[in-house]
């Protein structure tokens, strides 16, 4: 955070300028790919829900779409490009989601 | 900048702008969000785990095809708000506005079609507490409880992304977000994001689970 408030351009009124300090652009291409390969992907689960077995579309399922929901915040949420700690505190957040719906099931499944 | 004994010095409206603070703050309202969709998945595992039938068995009555256009909308909607950063940032402020009227225009599309959607079905009698439905095993009524408040929660999102948006736009034309500052424009961007991972949990969950 320390970075947040004086990284100005000299002489600017003491403004931030937050293209200075911490911006990373993402070049155009980038999420273009990251969008076809979110269509890709989408056609892939749609496709094996309908053809294929329904065990292997539920695999297909639990793997494609954090892999999708993934590339959304690795790319077009900018996490890819974050300092470590906000990296960390989505991925605690997450992970704690996800441990209660696995603790959740441990006691479905063993009722 | 007032030196006036008689009044309190006045702070300049752009004097601090901590923009890791305000994403950091905008950070933790998604994970607020996240926390409160994740609530309901979890309901949903829990209702599925117990009539895993009649979940199986309701997700046919749901139209795919909608809600795939409407998964290909969203992820579309999520490349032009994207993309409108990136141009703010090099300074194309034409390009920028574009592409957030874009993604306005696809979340109406969005909503156009879950319009489409919940018409046919209440139109079939499939809503929450309807003669047909009450006369269905529990598990049905269950699954569609859940659908509707699952998905009309995520529409309410949608419509407020729409209105954060349009916010954006207007700034971005009145270059008030400008490419050294466009703090606002990303986290609203960020907002409109975090809706459509949500929906990409939505599609498998109800859509592609029949």
């Amino acid at each position: 955070m320390k970075r947040g408030c004086s990284a100005g351009i000299p002489g600017d009124k003491g403004v931030m300028q937050m293209a200075e300090a911490h911006v990373h652009t993402v070049p155009y291409r980038t999420f273009v790919r990251v969008w076809l390969l979110l269509l890709l992907l989408t056609a892939v689960l749609v496709l094996t829900s309908r053809l294929w077995h329904q065990a292997l579309s539920v695999w297909a399922m639990l793997v494609l779409t954090p892999i999708k929901a993934g590339l959304v915040l690795f790319y077009f949420m900018h996490l890819k490009y974050e300092k470590p700690y906000l990296r960390a505190l989505v991925f605690l957040t997450l992970g704690l989601l996800t441990m209660v719906i696995g603790l959740l099931f441990f006691d479905i499944l063993n009722r | 900048m007032s030196d006036s004994a008689a009044t309190p010095p006045l702070v300049r409206k752009d004097s601090h702008k901590d923009y890791e603070g305000a994403k950091l703050g905008m950070w933790l309202f998604l994970f607020t969000e996240i926390l409160l969709f994740g609530g309901l998945f979890i309901l949903y595992s829990a209702y599925r785990s117990r009539y895993p039938m009649e979940f199986h068995e309701g997700g046919q009555h749901l139209n795919v095809v909608i809600g795939v256009a409407n998964t290909i909308i969203l992820l579309t909607s999520s490349l032009t708000v994207a993309l409108s950063l990136t141009a703010i940032q090099k300074g194309n402020r034409r390009l920028c506005a574009l592409c957030l009227a874009a993604t306005i225009i696809l979340g109406l599309s969005f909503l156009v079609n879950k319009y489409i959607e919940w018409s046919g079905e209440i139109r079939h009698g499939l809503y929450p507490n309807s003669p047909v439905l009450l006369r269905r095993p529990h598990g049905d009524q269950i699954f569609f409880g859940l659908y509707y408040s699952m998905t009309g929660l995520h529409g309410l999102h949608v419509i407020a992304g729409i209105i954060v948006l349009s916010t954006m736009l207007i700034l971005v034309a009145r270059r008030k977000i400008t490419s050294t500052d466009f703090n606002k424009l990303e986290n609203g961007g960020l907002y409109w994001h975090l809706v459509d991972v949500i929906w990409i949990f939505l599609l498998p969950l109800f859509y592609l689970a029949a």
